[in-house]
């Protein structure tokens, strides 16, 4: 697409990037305080039990040892790890810490002592007799009869009125139907019914969760900690320690990765207990062990999928049921499951279409929001589906995504159906670039000529086969009219300008884009604009950076504050030219009219020491009425070594519908990354549980992500659209990228080795192998 | 006790304690451009160059650094000595990072520019198996690695131009 844009859509050098590449103290765990304590937190060896003693008098004897914590030494208020906006979505059911542990990893106690291995000592030196309770393993029998029930307290409650049944092991619960189903089944021609299973992983940002909390000179509470959402940490913190929102202050800093993991109040609340306690700075940096073990992960679904066709490829039915797992607490119960079916069901055109969706609560790890949210899982059944009934009525899978999907000035009754908690937002597609990403894709992998090729292969001998398999996605640009983005601007006497936000960059490089957006609106160079987030002492509101929603939305709040801020400039420079404001053009900066020119700088000196002074500065607010989604379709080779079962992903072709890149290099390693997340998501990573729900591979030798040594080839294609309402023409990029490899890669190799459909991830070699057997 | 060694080119004696990890030591005296991602040798964040190779500093008892070279990230960027300003002078490897995309949320970047100058020193135009089996050791969530290959090869680049 033609534009005259000089600062967005370029390839604008990361503004942190020169800290980044030189080792810069930037990070929450960079900094040294004097005196800082350090803790160490006891996890529960047992998947449930009630703690019937705890003593912790060695521990407290041991000599460095300032404080230890149990249930009996903090607040009973129940509250969220979600980071989400108020009120949160998700249930209250889970305390500081508690006298039941719900899973292996759950807290018990927590130490803080002079130094890391004094606490640790500590918390070896606890004593606890537990009553250990039988525990839920198994999602699917969650909500028998006589099962266990997690959460018993009477406390557990959710904060908006919807489904909740903790005595059933019931988090969430979600139904919509559209059309009929039972209609659109009974026109199909070819009616396909199949069941599929995603699993357990977890983020791995290589910067643990950590967190250092400390108390100011006035005594107010500051959480300096690596986090997604500081704003709701701070309203989270406030509630569950019951002290007021005005004596916290949450600091984040470089944030290394987050990818959802940090979008929790996972260690804020615990750190922040143990400084008021002691009155002593503390720190909490989480092991990696820990971070398998207590930290959040994706929720595990079963998915029920029925779907019908007309021989002409037409969509008569689909009807989506799903089991979801959230462990031991609530988090994001409700949201990741809608999501699996608003981020999924309207692409498909389809007139009777259905969605029922149970979360249960196990005694495993905690679910959580993780890239893609709840869409990841969803898009693995139906992308095999898909790929299954176009076989089935002999149409190429390419002409039946391009048939069926949806097309810029369409709607879907989903989008109003299925919201975050509570109706969602009716919106017509704005921009639509899928079409083209197919081409694209297909021309790149090479489709045409392999997809028939690797299909006959199949039956000649030989070890190797090679299979190509493709997908059609979509996801979401923030929640719309419930997320909220806000920004601050200001001049500076040499035409530089701070930018304060609320949107937290947790690596993703939303400061540079917003950079880029201010300058091209003030017409100077983005590294121009000093930009600070997130602090909040210090800068606006903002939800944090989820639900896809900071280019789009905090973007849009950039925008607004920097046309304010530019028509002060232009009055400022009217006065000095003498001329009508609306006169005047900005760019290469500096204002110029028809009586000449003043520089940015002139004109902050001007405002600031010459006549009528005033600080040139704005201060912007934004919301969504519509969340237009990026589109996307990915095309994966592998080749399978029949002898072994082991898959090789050999190339991987990625095209994405982003609306305007901002940053084009940036959005590319947005969905570089989340694809070979998810590369490694389909193939290697996993947890696996001991029979008494312990994982048993906490480390990054047993759970495998990929390094550059396992690198397919990879190729992105960015397909720029405009979206009107986005800014500059911008949706969103960082989460669509991992719902592809998932079915993607299932399908390809079905296309190389044929036989049964891999319809439970991860295709290890074993499952891979099971399915060649099986054929023979 | 104290143990000598050259560190980022310079002689350096320091005061170490008994059985610290090197990665500890450095944090502790200031120098914390080297991370900790998981102090098992995993992943690479605390990867620093001994005697031009790279090595887990997480896994290295201080005590064995006596009398050998050590590079951290803060020795591959020189502070630029003719002015006050403090400004970092990149190093051609870093500033191929910075173009190519290659850091997101930067925290095994340290690791990575480390690891691909033992690279490069030691082969100026590696291939991409050669790329990729030399980074291995360090892992990256953000990127997916594609635009780091495409740093090491344009540091090559700018390397041998330089020459
Ligand atoms: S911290 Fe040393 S390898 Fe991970
Ligand atoms: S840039 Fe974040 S881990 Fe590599």
């Amino acid at each position: 697409m033609e534009n005259n844009f000089k600062q967005v859509n370029h390839n604008v050098i990361k503004v942190d990037g020169v800290s980044l590449v030189t080792g810069g103290h930037v990070y929450a765990d960079d900094i040294d305080i004097r005196g800082m304590l350090y803790a160490a937190i006891l996890w529960s060896p047992h998947a449930h039990a009630r703690i019937k003693k705890i003593d912790v008098s060695k521990a407290k004897a041991l000599p460095g040892v300032e404080t230890v914590l149990t249930h009996k030494d903090v607040p009973r208020i129940p509250f969220t790890t979600a980071g989400q906006g108020y009120p949160e979505p998700s249930p209250y059911d889970t305390f500081i810490l508690d006298d039941k542990v719900r899973f292996v990893g759950d807290r018990v106690a927590a130490v803080a002592a002079v130094t890391p291995e004094i606490a640790a000592k500590a918390v070896s030196l606890i004593e606890v007799e537990y009553e250990v309770l039988p525990a839920v393993l198994d999602a699917r029998k969650a909500m028998d009869k006589g099962a266990p029930v997690i959460h018993d307290e009477k406390e557990a409650v959710i904060p908006i009125p919807v489904h909740y049944e903790p005595e059933k092991n019931l988090a969430a619960h979600v139904d919509m139907e559209v059309g009929s189903v039972k209609k659109g089944i009974e026109e199909a021609d070819v009616v396909l019914d199949y069941e599929y299973e995603t699993h357990y992983a977890t983020h791995v940002p290589m910067e643990p969760h950590v967190v250092i909390t400390w108390l100011d000179e006035n005594a107010r509470l500051v959480i300096r900690t690596s986090t997604q959402v500081p704003f709701h940490v701070r309203r989270m913190v406030s509630r569950a320690l019951d002290i007021p929102v005005k004596n916290i202050r949450v600091i984040k800093p470089r944030i290394g990765g987050g990818f959802g993991g940090k979008q929790e109040i996972l260690i804020e609340d615990l750190c922040s207990a143990l400084t008021l306690k002691t009155g002593k700075p503390v720190r909490i940096f989480y092991t990696r062990k820990e971070e398998f073990m207590s930290s959040r992960t994706r929720h595990p679904q079963v998915i029920r999928l029925k779907t019908g066709i007309k021989k002409d490829g037409t969509l008569t039915a689909v009807d989506l049921k799903i089991l979801m797992n959230t462990g031991a607490y609530g988090s994001h119960a409700l949201t990741v499951l809608s999501n699996s079916g608003s981020k999924l069901l309207p692409l498909w055109r389809c007139q009777n279409v259905k969605f029922w969706g149970d979360t249960v609560y196990t005694n495993l790890p905690v679910g959580g929001a993780y890239r893609g949210y709840g869409a990841t899982q969803s898009y693995f059944a139906m992308g095999i589906q898909i790929d299954e009934m176009a076989e089935r009525i002999k149409m190429d899978v390419v002409e039946f995504c391009k048939k069926n999907h949806i097309r810029t000035g369409e709607g879907s009754p989903v989008f109003q159906a299925l919201g975050e908690g509570k109706a969602g937002v009716e919106q017509k597609i704005g921009s639509c670039g899928l079409a083209e990403c197919i081409e694209l894709g297909a021309k790149e992998i090479g489709w045409k000529e392999k997809r028939e090729k690797y299909a006959d292969l199949r039956k000649s001998p030989g070890r190797y086969k090679k299979g190509v398999g493709m997908v059609a996605l979509m996801q979401g640009s923030s929640i719309p009219e419930i997320d909220m983005g806000a920004a601050s601007l200001k001049m500076n006497e040499d035409g530089s300008f701070n930018m304060l936000l609320g949107a937290t960059d947790l690596g993703t490089g939303s400061d540079t884009i917003f950079a880029q957006m201010v300058a091209e609106v003030l017409g100077l160079d983005a590294h121009k604009v000093i930009v600070y987030s997130s602090d909040t002492d210090m800068t606006p509101f903002d939800v944090g950076a989820y639900a896809s929603s900071t280019t789009y939305l905090s973007g849009y709040a950039v925008i607004k504050a920097a046309e304010k801020v530019k028509e002060q400039i232009l009055k400022v420079a009217a006065e000095m030219l003498d001329e009508e404001w609306e006169n005047l053009t900005i760019g290469d900066g500096k204002v110029t009219g028809r009586n000449g020119s003043k520089t940015l700088s002139e004109i902050a000196i001007y405002s600031l020491y010459e006549k009528n002074q005033f600080q040139i500065a704005s201060h912007a607010s934004h919301i969504t009425h519509k969340s237009p989604p990026p589109f996307s379709a990915h095309y994966a080779e592998v080749e399978v070594d029949t002898w072994t079962g082991k898959v090789k992903v050999v190339k991987y072709v990625a095209a994405v519908d982003c609306g305007t890149p901002i940053n084009p290099k940036l959005a590319e390693g947005q969905t570089e990354g989340a694809v070979v997340n998810a590369l490694s998501y389909a193939l290697t990573e996993r947890y696996i549980f001991d029979d008494k729900g312990k994982m048993l591979n906490p480390s990054l030798n047993y759970f495998k992500i990929f390094s550059t040594a396992d690198m397919p080839e990879l190729k992105t294609i960015l397909v720029p659209t405009y979206e009107e309402t986005g800014p500059f023409g911008a949706k969103s990029v960082s989460e669509i990228g991992i719902n592809g490899p998932l079915p993607a890669i299932s399908n390809a190799i079905y296309n190389a080795v044929g036989g049964a459909r891999m319809r439970k991830a991860p295709f290890t070699p074993e499952a891979v192998l099971a399915v060649i057997e099986a054929k023979k | 006790m104290k143990i000598k060694f050259e560190l980022n080119g310079n002689p350096a004696e320091w005061e170490i304690k008994p059985g610290e990890v090197l990665l500890d030591t450095l944090r502790r005296l200031g120098l914390k451009g080297a991370k900790e991602g998981c102090r098992q040798g995993e992943c690479g964040c605390c990867t620093v160059l001994l005697d031009g190779k790279p090595i887990n500093s997480c896994l290295l008892v201080t005590a064995l650094v006596a009398g050998r070279k050590l590079l951290t990230i803060e020795g591959v960027t020189p502070p630029k000595k003719k002015d006050l300003s403090h400004k970092k002078e990149l190093h051609p490897i870093q500033q191929a990072y910075l173009e190519s995309g290659a850091v997101q949320c930067g925290y095994c970047t340290p690791g990575m520019v480390l690891s691909t100058k033992a690279l490069l020193d030691k082969n100026p135009s590696p291939t991409e198996e050669e790329i990729k089996k030399a980074l291995e050791g360090v892992l990256c969530r953000c990127t997916g690695y594609s635009k780091i290959i495409d740093a090491v090869k344009l540091s090559a680049e700018k390397l041998s131009d330089g020459k």
